[in-house]
């Protein structure tokens, strides 16, 4: 039906405009999947969710159920969570220690922690002179085609050929570099818990919203001047005494008006990644920050340390399935589980060697914002779920992304926002852009 | 006797604040120090410097409460309510004082749009006796269903 409206997928995507069946349509949906979540590089999680041998987490790499673990050696393997023998599920809890092997619940096939058959029960008897054999590789369990991690952070690709891990993050290493230069060890470490919210719309709609900077100051007013009433009131008691920096972190989404983020920038790569800059006013110069700052200047010296504190950023987007948060350590992963329906998970990572109060900061944001009680994300949901059900409809075919088309500036395949464009919709235009290129080849 | 019954009556009408949105009316059972907190999982001994699904104090629920309140809480328009029954009310421990700490059992159906949810879990209240009667020290909700994955997310305390 869409194939007789639609000659190919690129007709679906405009320099300022997508068609609204990228959204909704289910065969849109399964070449998506096909083509881009299980080929480019998909966040799979932190080394440090793993530290122990047989330590294992779960992970879904676009419909396939994977097993990310740590192997004897040290070595992070990605698996399919399948068994060769009759394709159950290896694992069937989200993490947990798989002790020195993998052993299937269902006809005790066991394997080595990189995938390899260790035993078949009635080896010799069962299966002598039939196809399975310790040596055929169908006895295994599949592992991904690649696996690279960056500074801890461990990506998989289900592709055997295709960009190297450096090569695709390309600048939006950035999310990566930043959230670690902020340690004065150079290292995080994850704080070990996921929040896990599931929203009614396609992926799409999350990843786009992320860097949607006008959406703020109308979408999460409520929260913003309920939390500037608070933070008024305590700054009075306080007298001149800090408030609790949190209050600011939710204040800002009304006090920040739409032409101040119209200050902001974004900052666009190949591969659909994207940059938010801006900064939520993380250097006050508290006793807090002040002390910081002190144990940074003796790990990096004082030029560098400058470098580190000033980078610029609120959100990065390394796409097609991750958004960043590197000056508060914490990251959102997203798993598309159906056309209409979508994954987070939400974790915050831990500054190794900064103060007890710089964790206690990013994590107070953590657990308003991101926790499943969140004070911003809520209204968030109820609008992709609008969304969605709005672009299943009849009453257009389009979804418009005009919003300072024309006059982005591009220089050596980086495109970059207008001066005092902050809110333009240049990322998602650039999102757009390698999706078509994705799904085209 | 007479301790049970009271602190029965305490915890149904702490409910029934909820189930009629009187927020102010709910956040005043707490203590000036009064915190509610939600862990990720049992295993937390502690909501300071934790990740929590809910750790307020009397000026985050008043924010809680300001966002539910104002007119442009988007999610929050449509129609919406919840149903508590407590039940399985067991006193833990007497001080002196007549301060008490309880355990409890919850359900929860909620009504949102059209969509029903359900969440049952435990409550223990760390309750202080004052003059007036009961105040809380600190309220902990273990939630059986708090560690699947949220379809969609928890907008009030449960």
């Amino acid at each position: 039906m869409l194939r007789e409206r639609i000659a190919d997928f690129a007709g679906l995507v405009e320099p300022d405009r997508v068609r609204k069946e990228v959204y909704t349509d289910q065969e849109i949906f399964e070449r998506e999947m096909e083509r881009i979540h299980e080929t480019v590089w998909i966040y799979c999680g932190h080394v440090s969710q793993i530290p122990k041998t047989g330590d294992y987490y779960t992970v879904q790499i676009g419909r396939q159920p994977m097993i990310m673990v740590r192997g004897a050696g040290g070595k992070v393997n990605v698996l399919y969570n399948r068994c060769p023998h009759r394709g159950n599920m290896i694992c069937g809890d989200r993490h947990g220690n798989t002790g020195d092997q993998f052993r299937c619940s269902y006809h005790a096939w066991t394997f080595q922690h990189d995938g390899k058959l260790k035993n078949i029960p009635m080896m010799e008897s069962g299966y002598n002179g039939t196809r399975f054999t310790r040596d055929n590789p169908d006895c295994n369990m599949k592992k991904a085609a690649r696996v690279e991690n960056y500074r801890g952070f461990v990506f998989a690709s289900l592709a055997k050929d295709g960009p190297a891990l450096k090569e695709f993050l390309g600048r939006s290493v950035v999310a990566f570099d930043d959230m670690c230069d902020r340690a004065p060890g150079g290292e995080v470490e994850v704080v070990p818990n996921c929040f896990r919210v599931i929203q009614h719309s396609n992926w799409k709609l999350f990843l786009e919203n992320q860097l949607d900077a006008l959406h703020p100051s109308v979408v999460h007013q409520s929260t913003g001047r309920a939390a500037h009433e608070v933070e008024k009131i305590l700054a009075r008691k306080a007298k001149g005494g800090a408030v609790p920096l949190s209050y600011h972190m939710l204040s800002a989404f009304a006090t920040v008006t739409i032409d101040k983020w119209d200050d902001f920038q974004t900052i666009n790569y190949p591969y659909g990644h994207c940059i938010l800059t801006g900064y939520m006013g993380l250097r006050p110069q508290d006793p807090d920050t002040l002390a910081y700052e002190k144990v940074m200047e003796k790990a990096y010296g004082k030029k560098r340390m400058e470098e580190i504190l000033g980078v610029n950023i609120h959100h990065v987007l390394v796409y097609p399935g991750l958004s960043v948060q590197s000056p508060l350590q914490q990251l959102r992963a997203v798993r598309p589980l159906g056309v209409d329906r979508t994954l987070t998970e939400i974790w915050h990572f831990r500054l190794k060697g900064a103060p007890e109060p710089i964790y206690r900061r990013s994590l107070a944001y953590y657990n308003l914002v991101n926790s499943p009680a969140t004070l911003i994300n809520a209204d968030d949901l109820e609008n992709f779920w609008k969304c969605h059900a709005g672009l299943a409809s009849d009453g257009g075919d389009w979804v418009s992304f005009a919003r300072h088309h024309g006059r982005d500036i591009e220089e050596k395949g980086v495109v970059s926002s207008g001066p005092k464009m902050g809110t333009s919709e240049a990322p998602m235009r650039n999102q757009m852009k390698a999706w078509a290129k994705y799904m085209h080849k | 006797m007479k301790i049970q019954h009271d602190v029965e009556q305490f915890l149904y009408q702490q409910s029934e604040l909820l189930d009629t949105k009187n927020w102010q009316g709910w956040i005043d059972l707490f203590t000036a120090d009064g915190i509610y907190w939600m862990p990720p999982n049992r295993s937390y001994k502690t909501w300071d410097g934790q990740p929590a699904i809910f750790a307020e104090d009397k000026n985050l629920m008043t924010v809680r409460m300001g966002r539910v309140l104002h007119p442009d809480a988007w999610s929050q328009r449509p129609q919406w309510g919840t149903n508590h029954v407590v039940s399985n009310v067991s006193i833990r421990k007497i001080s002196k004082n007549g301060d008490i700490e309880v355990a409890s059992r919850f359900h929860m159906l909620e009504m949102r749009r059209d969509d029903v949810r359900h969440f049952a879990g435990s409550y223990l209240h760390k309750l202080k006796k004052t003059k007036k009667g009961y105040a809380i020290q600190l309220q902990r909700v273990d939630m059986t269903n708090g560690e699947a994955a949220y379809d969609y997310v928890l907008q009030v305390w449960v």
